[in-house]
């Protein structure tokens, strides 16, 4: 912005005043190219706003944010990425407002906390003439974005629901467990219970868990203690998934059930990779989507390639025979 | 009139214990399993870990202290023992001594860390809050860095000899409600029968009356947050085996479950007045109520943390009686 409005004050400075000698308009000359250039590398910027590594997930979303920006740093040297990363919704949105004053970014890429609290500062940010790419969670207002990565979580919730129906096709008890009361949670959650309608699969329960291992293991332990029968359980996320084996070990009743968790985790889909009875499929939902934002974000700026609209990652379910391809032992999560 | 005497004695010490007989028999009208051995020992093994960081807390605050650090110091040692074991493997044959090892060094970071944090509030008059408010985001921090923002996970081949610390039983009890037992006893040894005991309670009735009876308030205060990060170390030697791993989300919200269960206990958070019992019992007051609730769906799960909050409140106010009887 500074730059922008010191050419605006030479090129009015050229305007109304008569240039007397030579080695002004030399001086005057020298200065715009040396802005001039300056600008040119500035149009290559773009902002990275991002949830910090609080768990599994996200730290999946932060290595591959991290390792996105290494690789198109590495490959375009006129390209700066600034990546942020933020604790709260608060936070985040100061973090949007150093990106423009401080960074004088190009392009935004943001992944928002939450999506009410940030429309507004994401507003702000297109408003100063910003590319916006809105990752995961959509804004509560349409027309904000030009470009919109997300996973579907209607599409987790009703592929782990198809599974589930199809593997118990005979009817059965299961019980679930829900990450964090959000949009997100809420998404999956309904899709999962509309797939289910109609079928002869009863769900006993469902209670938050946090999308923790620790809310997992002591959910799970009290689903065990209530509920003598259960053929499955939706768990909706790995690191849920993770707490719920602990407890079901514990209570030895690994034979009786099957657990469907979410996320593509590494360790998970491990076990799906050596064919565990316990865990036979997982669902993704995969922390990359970053990294596809980035990438086309980047696009749009090295070769302006139209890029502009709404791109919606599937979530497939994750199986013996596929799960190679959806396994990096180099990921945190 | 003695009746009215021997009443208000009753209630400061039985408030918490009237609290948790009437959760129970909440918990045996709302579900039939909630009796069942499994269900009780459950309660048991996961209150231990709010138990024996809360047991610390009593120690800290009834010296007139608080230390916000400790769910996050939680995680830190858990990520230390985590990584030691870890990189043990292939250089110690025996992973018993490799599990030895990981606990002592689990110990000696526990009471590190409690040095510092008693240090920095004794030495440096730092205010405790601000002192360990900011430990807390330096421990926070390091387990999330150590973690590379993922989990940190224990090998299998030392995790499954390890869990059986967790998972384990002695005469049906499981090991990790003897733990809590045990350093309950110590506990109250060292408050109720000890010269250290009484210095704490003389610090946080009065620090300067303290001072002038030669009391070393610096030694003792910095004790009692080295005591403290010992009592997360244990409760993290019992942690970790449970399901082997540790992240930055490792021990969120300790500090006030602990803070509250040393409260709801009887304690005074101005500090003066300690009761290890009571911090026992309100360690399975908080351990229960979410049990009870995921034990039944006629409440909605948004309204979880409105039933916890009412519990605590109506607990404390139970046991609070005997004061406000006291004031009239």
């Amino acid at each position: 912005m500074a730059q922008k409005q010191a050419v605006r004050a030479l090129v009015n400075h050229m305007k109304t005043s008569r240039l007397r000698t030579r080695s002004q308009l030399l001086a005057l000359t020298l200065g715009l190219i040396i802005l001039g250039v300056g600008s040119v590398a500035n149009a290559q910027t773009i902002g990275v706003s991002i949830p910090a590594a609080t768990h599994g997930w996200a730290g999946g979303l932060n290595f591959h944010a991290e390792a996105t920006k290494q690789r198109l740093e590495a490959a375009n040297p006129g390209l700066r990425i600034v990546l942020l990363t933020a604790n709260s919704a608060s936070e985040q949105a100061n973090d949007l407002e150093d990106l423009l004053a401080i960074h004088h970014i190009d392009a935004l890429v943001v992944l928002p906390f939450e999506s009410a609290p940030l429309t507004g500062p994401v507003r702000n940010v297109k408003r100063q003439g910003v590319f916006v790419t809105v990752v995961d969670r959509g804004l509560s207002e349409a027309g904000i974005e030009d470009v919109y990565v997300a996973g579907n979580n209607a599409e987790m919730g009703r592929v782990s629901a198809q599974y589930i129906k199809q593997s118990l096709s005979d009817g059965g008890d299961i019980v679930v467990l829900r990450g964090i009361p959000t949009v997100i949670d809420e998404q999956r959650f309904d899709a999962f219970m509309a797939e289910l309608e109609g079928s002869n699969i009863k769900v006993l329960d469902n209670k938050y868990a946090n999308w923790n291992r620790d809310d997992g293991f002591t959910v799970m332990q009290d689903f065990l203690a209530r509920f003598p029968k259960i053929d499955a359980v939706w768990a909706q996320d790995d690191d849920i998934a993770i707490g719920v084996i602990q407890a079901v070990r514990q209570a030895r009743r690994q034979d009786e059930l099957f657990i469907v968790g979410g996320g593509g985790m590494k360790e998970i889909v491990k076990r799906v990779m050596d064919g565990d009875r316990l865990t036979p499929v997982d669902v993704l939902y995969p922390p990359s989507m970053i990294a596809t934002a980035m990438e086309l974000t980047a696009l749009k700026f090295l070769f302006n390639v139209p890029i502009s609209g709404r791109y919606i990652l599937g979530s497939p379910l994750i199986t013996q025979e596929n799960a190679a391809e959806y396994y990096f032992p180099d990921s945190p999560f | 009139m003695p009746e009215k005497f021997g009443f208000k004695l009753d209630l400061k010490t039985t408030g918490p214990f009237l609290a948790l007989i009437t959760l129970i028999i909440i918990g045996m009208l709302v579900n039939d399993a909630f009796l069942s051995t499994g269900n009780l020992s459950n309660i048991l093994a996961r209150s231990s870990f709010i138990g024996i960081v809360a047991i610390g807390a009593t120690f800290v605050i009834t010296a007139g202290g608080i230390d916000l650090s400790v769910g996050a110091m939680a995680a830190f040692i858990s990520g230390c023992m985590i990584i030691i074991m870890n990189s043990l493997i292939g250089t110690i044959e025996s992973s018993v001594a490799i599990i030895l090892l990981a606990i002592i060094a689990s110990a000696g970071i526990g009471a590190l860390a409690g040095l510092i944090n008693g240090i920095l509030t004794t030495k440096a008059k730092i205010e405790a809050f601000i002192v360990t408010l900011g430990t807390m985001g330096v421990y926070r921090s390091l387990i999330t860095y150590m973690a590379d923002g993922g989990t940190l996970s224990l090998d299998f081949s030392i995790g499954d000899i390890y869990s059986e610390v967790y998972y384990g039983d002695l005469l049906g009890l499981p090991y990790p409600a003897w733990v809590f037992l045990g350093v309950a006893i110590i506990g109250y040894v060292l408050l109720n029968k000890t010269v250290f005991g009484r210095h704490c309670l003389a610090i946080g009735s009065n620090e300067k009356v303290a001072l002038y009876s030669a009391i070393h308030v610096d030694r003792v205060k910095t004790m009692t947050y080295m005591l403290q990060g010992m009592c997360v170390a244990i409760a993290t030697i019992i942690y970790v085996p449970r399901l082997g791993s540790a992240s930055g989300q490792t021990g969120i919200l300790w500090e006030l479950e602990a803070i509250a269960a040393v409260i709801i206990g009887g304690t005074v958070l101005r500090g003066g007045y300690g009761r290890i019992w009571g911090t026992v019992v309100g360690a399975l007051i908080l351990t229960l109520i979410g049990n009870i609730l995921n034990l039944t769906d006629a409440i909605s799960n948004y309204l979880n943390g409105a039933v916890q909050g009412i519990i605590v409140i109506a607990a404390v106010y139970l046991q609070r009686g005997a004061w406000r009887r006291n004031k009239q």
